[in-house]
């Protein structure tokens, strides 16, 4: 199971908790899941009281028996990151931060320049960071250099379900750090793409909407759960390599000689 | 004066950060703030003085990805 930052963590899935049709659905799906690691932001709080969205979502994500994970979603510049982050600190109470620096805004593909400031500034202040970034290797060993213990490249643009788009470039980031824990983050949308992560050795998935918007959210959790328990368990099996040309399994000594 | 909260014009008799979340009704809340794009700690919200201008961001936990 992965390791990050010290913790052992019981599940090889990490899930969102944004976009669920209720928060009965939601505990549902964590439960049917087994997720070990659940995502949480930090958003603008209007009310007060027990009323108050914020205070009701903590109690609830609270419940969940998960470590929380607070991201900087929405994030555009190192400053805003920086602040984003301090505040999920003190609010959740932990510092562990999944890092965004959005550079694009239609694919949302993290700002890798403003990534690695960021990343060395909140690790100088004591944050495990845990860095949304893309599979490009120069950033990754940049990113580590500032200090990340954990790597999350994306499969595909958030929210997307497009699956893994690069599978050189996510099978060279596993060659590269064999021992840097790897997480897949956004873009998976079917239980396959996730099992071909963990088949590709990677250490967890991170996902959200193709939970919460599939029909059946808690089914497609206990999907996404076995799928990511059989990717793992494949790539411990250590797979045949692929090649080419056809290769008879059924032994050819002894076959019956008719004509 | 008037400061801006969470992207709002808001008119305060607040002098400090931690007056203005009494104001709000937010001082016993779980919320963590921020004065001009600054995080501002709990425990520094007392001497934190705002002024005329000041934007100021409350925030609580919620959904994320």
């Amino acid at each position: 199971m992965p390791v990050f930052y010290g913790t052992e963590i019981a599940s090889a899935l990490m899930l969102g908790t944004a976009q669920y049709p209720s928060p009965t659905v939601l505990a549902e799906a964590f439960r049917r899941s087994g997720a070990g690691v659940a995502t949480v932001s930090v958003r603008r709080e209007a009310g007060s009281g027990d009323t108050a969205q914020g205070q009701q979502f903590r109690a609830l994500v609270e419940a969940l028996g998960v470590a929380l994970l607070p991201n900087t979603a929405g994030c555009h510049s190192v400053r805003e990151a920086v602040t984003t982050a301090q505040m999920a600190r003190e609010l959740f109470g932990t510092n562990w931060i999944k890092l965004e620096v959005i550079g694009h805004a239609d694919t949302l593909q993290p700002d890798p320049f403003g990534l690695v400031e960021a990343a060395r500034l909140l690790t100088d202040e004591g944050f495990a960071v845990f860095p949304y970034c893309t599979e490009d290797l120069v950033l990754c060993e940049r990113l580590l250099e500032a200090g990340c213990e954990v790597l999350m490249p994306w499969g595909a643009p958030i929210g997307t379900g497009l699956g893994l788009n690069n599978l050189y470039g996510l099978r060279s980031l596993r060659a590269q750090f064999p021992e840097v824990p790897l997480v897949v983050d956004a873009g998976l949308g079917l239980p396959s793409q996730a099992a071909q992560a963990m088949e590709l050795g990677y250490d967890a998935v991170l996902l959200n909407t193709a939970v919460a918007k599939a029909g059946d959210p808690a089914a497609m959790a206990e999907a996404f759960a076995g799928a990511v328990a059989a990717g793992a368990l494949a790539h411990r099996a250590d797979p045949m390599p692929p090649r080419d040309m056809a290769e008879p399994s059924t032994p050819v000594l002894g076959k019956a000689f008719l004509t | 004066m008037t400061i801006t909260l969470n992207g709002e014009p808001r008119e305060t008799a607040a002098r400090t950060l931690a007056e203005l979340l009494d104001e709000t009704g937010q001082a016993g809340a779980k919320v963590a703030t921020a004065v001009n794009e600054g995080f501002v700690p709990a425990a520094r919200r007392a001497e934190t003085v705002l002024s005329p201008g000041d934007r100021v961001e409350i925030v609580a936990p919620r959904q994320g990805g």
